[in-house]
């Protein structure tokens, strides 16, 4: 859905994108993650053919950045950093206003449906300006989707929102990735990245790394294992440390942290020799870095 | 052309909830109908003889190009006093559009909401045309209202029909219905270029209003006799208006580039 190629943006001096090379597939909720002023919202701004590239090409539903720009205009819906609304008229005019622009059959139809979906029908004539920020910024989904896009670009969805607001949002989310659209998700936070996206890149200017949370993880620190023992020493250690799979062992307090690829299939026989020179496993389970600890790791060393 | 009737109707929704735009629009042309109503309202009386002593004085330019045969020198000196205030009667057009246009782009940039709108499949010249008609509409109907109010309040006051006809001659029909339209549009297309380049609605507005200075330097002009504005005169402003025009909006399509305006506000 969304294919880019060496896609560049230089603002004078400033290389604000360096050779962006990324395909997103159809459906798939793709996670953009990098620091601030890392070119996220540049390159948000380049796929949805609000500015041009200044080299490279990209083509967004099909559509041919820089030819057919009206059309990718018309084919994604998007989420800018802030909401944007206009305070001085109601929830129901502003979505009227957007509607009528992304050519909505249905125009009272779809802002009912979506008002409805995010909870804000009841207060449908109130004046924006009155709203929360969570709700200005459900309004900005739902003028994002009006014209159901078939992919999202939602930049800091959840930014500013109080924990109950960026809940209610990542729900949404979610429900937006059962119906099957493509989002392309800028985010700070990463908690939120691991629990929505099914791949992320790490960008700061350029893009760093492109992988499933999972594997990012695996890639950047390797998988880690804990096996709890009741008493946990360098002998038992050692023995693992000779089975050929493993990468590494230590000894902290009553655990063994043990680093290997494929811990589904080896687990159980690291569990066999410790049981057979006498250890006592209590229990294993697997250490997880948080995707934060695999950007924080990908950002400094970039 | 939906989605310029879209932008109309936004721009007009937001507007219209602003007491101080309704107030320009309300207030300045009844201000400035009051004015030539009240100057001839005022001189009605005036006698015969002091009427000619003032006629007189008139410039014979004047007398000449304004005061058709059959006017006596009181009606020619309300002739005169009324012509006056015709250069005045233009900020109408003008100063109306200013106060809409000069916040039109610049609003959008501080309430955030020029990106989304952006993002919609609008072209660059729906949306200039949009905002554009948002802010030249209500100018041209407050002039026209206004010179509605004017009309018909000489022909309440004066009873002579020589008289009506010199004060509602064709300088005002041209100045009302070609060269007010023209001078709105003017005043529309460069408060939207001042709109789209600056980054605070107040200095859009101070920069906008420069287009005030030529009208108001023609008042003065006429006021201290170096030139009388006859209908010759008037259609040579009215061409030069629509040269003028020609030219700003060539260069409002330049000017306004959706990437600048975006990326050059911070």
């Amino acid at each position: 859905m969304i294919h880019a190629e060496n896609l560049t943006k230089r603002f004078k001096e400033t290389l604000a994108v360096d050779g962006l090379n990324l395909n997103v597939s159809e459906g798939e909720v793709f996670g953009f993650l990098g620091p601030n002023g890392a070119g996220k919202t540049t390159t948000v701004r380049m796929l949805t053919s609000l500015i041009s590239p200044t080299g490279g090409s990209a083509t967004v539903a099909g559509f041919s950045l820089g030819r057919q720009d009206t059309e990718i205009r018309r084919t994604v819906g998007v989420l800018t950093e802030t909401p944007g609304m206009y305070d001085n008229l109601s929830a129901e005019y502003n979505l009227r206003i957007f509607a009528e622009l992304y050519e909505v059959k249905d125009v009272p139809g779809q802002i009912e449906k979506f008002l409805k979906m995010l909870g804000l029908w009841e207060r449908r004539f109130d004046a924006t300006g009155t709203f929360s920020k969570g709700m200005k910024q459900k309004l900005a989904i739902a003028r994002a989707l009006l014209h159901e896009p078939r992919i999202l670009f939602l930049d800091e969805p959840t930014a500013s929102l109080d924990p109950e607001g960026a809940h209610l949002v990542r729900e949404f989310i979610v429900e937006l990735k059962k119906e099957g659209r493509t989002i392309f998700l800028c985010t700070h936070n990463l908690d939120e990245a691991d629990h929505l996206c099914d791949r992320v890149g790490v960008f700061k200017t350029r893009l760093l790394v492109v992988d499933t949370p999972a594997r990012l993880r695996a890639s950047v620190f390797g998988r880690k294992v804990v096996f709890h023992l009741r008493f946990a020493d360098e002998t038992s250690a050692e023995h693992v440390r000779k089975l050929p799979f493993v990468r590494e062992v230590k000894v902290v307090e009553n655990k063994l942290v043990v680093t290997l690829d494929e811990p589904e299939r080896r687990n159980p026989e690291i569990v066999r020799t410790l049981v057979n020179v006498g250890a006592d496993v209590q229990y294993v389970g697997e250490l997880r870095h948080s995707l934060e600890d695999v950007y924080l790791q990908l950002v400094k060393t970039a | 052309m939906n989605k310029i009737k879209t932008i109309i109707r936004k721009e007009w929704a937001e507007v219209f909830k602003n007491r101080m735009v309704i107030f320009t629009i309300v207030f300045l042309p009844l201000l400035m109908t009051a004015i030539p109503l009240g100057v001839i309202y005022s001189t009605r009386g005036t006698t015969s003889d002091s009427g000619n002593a003032i006629n007189g004085q008139l410039p014979s330019e004047m007398t000449q190009s304004l005061c058709p045969n059959g006017l006596s020198g009181s009606d020619c000196f309300q002739v005169y006093m009324v012509s006056e205030f015709m250069m005045l009667f233009m900020l109408v057009p003008v100063a109306i559009p200013v106060t809409i246009a000069a916040y039109s782009i610049v609003g959008e940039k501080t309430t955030r909401s020029l990106e989304p709108l952006l993002a919609t499949p609008i072209t660059t010249a729906e949306l200039l045309v949009g905002k554009c008609l948002a802010a030249v509409i209500p100018a041209i109907l407050a002039t026209y209202a206004a010179f509605g109010i004017f009309a018909l309040g000489t022909w309440v006051i004066v009873a002579n029909k020589v008289l009506l006809a010199a004060l509602l001659d064709a300088r005002w029909l041209i100045a009302i219905f070609i060269v007010g339209p023209l001078l709105a549009l003017l005043a529309v297309v460069f408060s939207l270029m001042i709109s789209s380049r600056v980054n605070d609605p107040r200095v859009a507005e101070q920069i906008s209003m420069i287009i005030i200075l030529p009208v108001l330097g023609g008042f003065f002009g006429q006021v201290a006799g170096l030139f009388v504005l006859n209908k010759q005169i008037i259609s040579v402003i009215a061409f030069v208006m629509l040269a003028l025009d020609t030219l700003m909006v060539y260069l409002a399509t330049r000017v306004f580039q959706r990437e600048q305006i975006l990326t050059r506000w911070k």
